[in-house]
Order: C-alpha cells, then structure tokens, then sequence
C-alpha cells in the first residue's frame, strides 16, 4: 500500500468528517431543508424530528438526556454562553469564578472579559503533570464562588483532569460546575452525572463532525439557570436564539453515536499507535522529554520536546506531516505556549515541542513513516544547532549569559 | 506560514555548515540570540592577515528563516573586506529571503552576529598586539567573547 502524502496528525485541531456522516448529512441539505421551528408543515416537523434525535445522540454520549442539549455554533460559543451565562444569572450570589492557567483560550479569555465587570477571577496553577489538583479548588472557593470552569482534557498536552473529584469539591461549596470537554468527549468515557457537571462545552469537529456547531449541556435537575447571550426567536429553551442548523445538527449527532459506540475499540487502537510512535521516537533520539502526564492523558496525544531543537525549525523539516507546535514562532505573539510555561516547562524546551494528535484515520503505516522523518530530521537540525554542539561539548547552557531580545 | 522559496532552498541545503576553532587567532565568533527566544545564532569567520574574510561558518538553533538568515549571511560575507562585512544591514537579508515582517528579527540576528564575529575577532587581534608591545602582561583567554552572546 502507498502513503498519501501529506499526513494529518493534527486531531486536535479538527477531524475530518467520517464518511457515513457525511452521508447522513446529506440529505437535510436538499430533500429534508424544513426550518425545525416551522410548525405548520410536514417540512418542519421532520426537521424537528431529526433535531430531536441528534439531541438524543448526543445526550447519550455524556450520560445526559436529550433535553438537556443547546445547539450553539461550536466550543467556543459554547463556553461564552456558559461563563457568562451562569456569571450574569448568579451575580446576585456572588463575583468569584475559579478556572486554571492551562485552558483554552475561549475560556481565559470569556473569564477575563468578565473581570473587566467586576467578576474577580482565579487562574488556578496546574501540578507538573498538567493536571488540576482538587485540593487547589477546594482551597480556592469562598462563599462568593458562584462557578468554577475547568476543561476535561487539554488541547495542546492532553492530559485528563480529575474531573469527578473536582465535581465533588465544586459540589460541596454549591457553586456551579462547568465543564470545558471539548477534547475529551468522545475520546475517554465523560459522565455528567458521575462528574455531577452542571454546564459542559462540546464541539462536533472534534470527533468526525462537521465544523461550526456545538453544543451546551445544561442540567434539568436541578435545574441550572443561565442567562442567554444571543436574543431572538428564543429558540432552545429561550437559551440560544438562532434557526437550527439541520444539517450539521443531524452530523453532529451521528458523529456523536459513532463515537460512543466505537469509543472503547478506537481508544485501544489510537494509544497503540500512540505508544508505537513514542517508543520508535524515543528508542532512536535523546535528550526527548515527554510534556504532561503519561498515565492520564488522551490515547492519541504525544506532546514531545526535541532538546535543542526549535519547533518551527522542525515543523519545516516534516512539512509532509501535519503537526503543530508550542514554539513561539508558529503565532503572532511570540511567546512559546502558556500551557507549557504553566505545567513548569522552561521556555528553551517549550519552543522544542511537538504536538502530534492521532486520529480515527491514522495508520501504522503512517505512524513508521512519521517516525523515520521525525528522527531523521531532529538528527540534522541537531547538526546544525550550536545549543547540540555546546551540550555535546559539555557546556552547560545555563551558565551562559544569553541576551534576551 | 508560507515560507519563500530562497528560505526553503537555504532550509533544504544550509551552505558553510560547521564550526572553526574558536581559540584560532584569525577566526572571530559572534554569538547571538537566546534559547529562551526561540533563536540562537553562531557564526564565525576566519580572516586573514589582510583583514579579508577566508572563510565562514555558521550553526543555528531557530526556525527556517533565521537558518537560512544565517546560511546567507556566510555566503555573502565570503571574499569580503571587514569593512565590507560591517556593511551588511538586515534589511538586504529581508529583501534577499523575501522575509515576512514577523520574522525580520531573524535578519537581525544575522547582522549582529556578524558583527559579533568581527568584534571578537578585533578584540582578540588588540590582545596580541599588546603582547608584543609588552610580553609580559598577563595573556588574555582567547575567544572569552564566544562565552557571551551579544545582540
């Protein structure tokens, strides 16, 4: 069999749409386009129908019922409506909300909006593993805590958070418990009850379904109140305005059955393929460190640091494989990966660092092949490093007075 | 990003890969940049009694523009005079490389760090002028400026 180049090993970023939902997509586009909140036509009942089946779908994978779902436009719409939501609402109760420094951005920076207005926020430190340890939460909460936001898995280390122990704390307090599990649904087993999650973030992009839809677990019972942020028709319980998106609704919750159904066989699978691509990396090439805990961490997720070798750098050399990388120079800011910096990471190994994010299309085939460029290439930017030539030289590179710019 | 082909190319096939003996009295080095930044620069030059530079070398840490920056830096200043050398300003390196504006600080690293090369290579030629004219001082380490980064 011959590789197709390039090869996609970004999973975390997005996921390419499984074919058979792509085929039950299809056809919401044409033959069945009825407005779901039409009630006056058979176009509109079966739209609705197929709305309230996905909804089902997508309950199930989180141990949730249906008519706790709120379809939005996808994660980032999801954590807005969820932090802002819950502040406003509960404002009255209180201006504390906890999260940690290693969220994703949709998060930080809905929490960091709200300091602007008077919320007090605490960025909660993670332990080196990347993980957040419950007792930093339970020492963290006032009787002002009226939300605590912390993610089920991270996007750039994936590593997985305690996260029923941390319902528990929440829970002892009465604040309320939000959930980022964009990266983490569908890929580990995630109970909303088990966690007793009052507010959880998902995304359909994430896990073989299509791009721009998402959606919000919010709980019945008891019922969690939050106020909506976008008005309108009150479409979704008066929580989320907006005609539905049927098509990608209906994709989102084939994505999520396949998920759920195929979920213990694809974990196997991905952390094999996982454990073959770290071990023929590490077997080959020194001086690697591994970001984040091994033991609780997302099957298909390898966050690797190639000392003395930059990200950037790197990422040119693979430019057959898609990855991406905590270096500075992959964004505007110039600032190597917050999440890096926070689990303890210094900056020097922060900008050698590599994602790689295996997904339900990767292949052994694949993963050798990556394997082969990866160490090939680190061999010959290490060549070309002075950093390699100091340390071979036994030079230590922190006695040497750098010149920061 | 989108890299400019000249990147690519120096990326693919660096010229003047390597190191000199940094203790060799003709060769100057310049060090530049940081690890914590995500870019250090080494480039040295072997010059001649002449003050012509022989022959350059170069290793960086960094990404693909700052490689090729530095890779192009020791074409150009192959054959030249010092003072020539001491010429070459980063934006011929951004005009050459098409470098984006993001990555402009890659050029000026590799103009610092011919500087650099030439300054530790001055310094280390007043050194031994002075050992002549008194033979008795104390010697200097030679190459001590290759252990600090200058920028």
């Amino acid at each position: 069999m011959t590789l197709k180049l390039p090869i996609y090993m970004d999973n975390h970023a997005t996921t390419p749409v499984d074919p058979r939902v792509v085929e039950a997509m299809l056809p919401y586009f044409t033959e069945i386009f009825g407005n779901a909140a039409s009630r006056s036509h058979s176009f509109g009942w079966t739209a609705e129908k197929a709305v309230e089946l996905a909804r089902d779908q997508v309950g199930a994978l989180i141990g949730a019922s249906g008519k706790e779902i709120v379809w939005t436009s996808g994660a980032t719409e999801s954590d807005n409506l969820a932090i802002k939501g819950a502040a406003e609402f509960h404002k009255d109760r209180g201006n504390h909300i906890i999260t940690a420094q290693t969220e994703h951005k949709a998060v930080l920076d809905t929490c960091k909006r709200l300091e602007k207005e008077g919320f007090d926020v605490t960025y909660l430190p993670v332990e080196h593993d990347g993980r957040v340890n419950p007792a930093t939460v339970r020492a963290a909460m006032t009787d002002k805590t009226i939300l605590v936001s912390i993610m089920l898995a991270n996007n750039e280390i994936g590593t997985v958070n305690p996260i029923e122990e941390i319902g528990a704390v929440v829970k002892e307090r009465g604040a309320i418990f939000h959930v980022d599990a964009v990266q983490g649904v569908g890929k580990i087993p995630f109970d909303v009850n088990a966690a007793r999650v009052d507010l959880a973030s998902l995304s359909a992009h994430k896990m073989y379904g299509p791009k721009g839809i998402g959606a919000l677990y919010v709980r019945r019972k008891p019922r969690v109140r939050i106020t909506a942020q976008i008005d309108g028709g009150g479409h979704e319980r008066g929580m989320r305005s907006g005609t539905l998106n049927v098509p990608s609704i209906v994709g989102f919750g084939k994505a999520a059955e396949l998920s759920r159904t195929e979920m213990a066989s694809e974990a196997k699978r991905l952390f094999a393929l996982r454990e073959r691509l770290r071990e023929g990396i590490q077997s080959r090439v020194t001086d690697t460190y591994i970001n984040g805990s091994m033991e609780h961490r997302l099957p298909g997720n390898l966050n690797i640091s190639f000392a003395y070798v930059e990200g950037e750098g790197m990422l040119m050399g693979l430019k057959d494989v898609a990855v991406s990388s905590g270096s500075a120079c992959t964004s505007a800011s110039l600032e190597p990966s917050y999440v890096l910096r926070a689990v303890g990471v210094e900056e020097e190994m922060a900008h050698t660092s590599i994602r790689f994010g295996l997904g339900r299309f990767n292949t052994e085939e694949e993963v050798d092949y990556v394997i082969d460029l990866v160490v090939g290439k680190v061999n010959k930017l290490r060549e070309i490093s002075p950093l390699y030539e100091m340390a071979q030289q036994g030079i230590d590179l922190k006695s040497i007075q750098w010149a920061a710019h | 990003m989108a890299y400019s082909d000249k990147v690519i190319e120096h990326y693919e096939n660096p010229r003047n890969v390597g190191s000199f003996d940094k203790d060799d009295p003709n060769v100057g080095t310049g060090l530049v940049g940081a690890p914590a930044c995500g870019d250090v620069m080494k480039l040295q030059l072997k010059i001649n009694d002449q003050g012509i530079i022989e022959d350059a070398k170069f290793k960086t840490f960094g990404c693909g523009s700052a490689i090729a920056s530095s890779s192009l830096a020791t074409e150009w200043v192959k054959g030249m005079s010092i003072d020539q050398a001491m010429g070459i300003k980063n934006t011929q390196i951004v005009e050459e490389l098409n470098l984006p504006p993001v990555k402009i600080h890659c050029s000026v690293l590799a103009e610092d760090a011919i500087k650099g090369a030439i300054a530790d290579y001055k310094a280390k030629r007043q050194n031994a002028a002075a050992q002549v004219a008194a033979p008795s001082a104390p010697q200097k380490a030679a190459g001590g400026a290759t252990q600090k980064a200058t920028t």
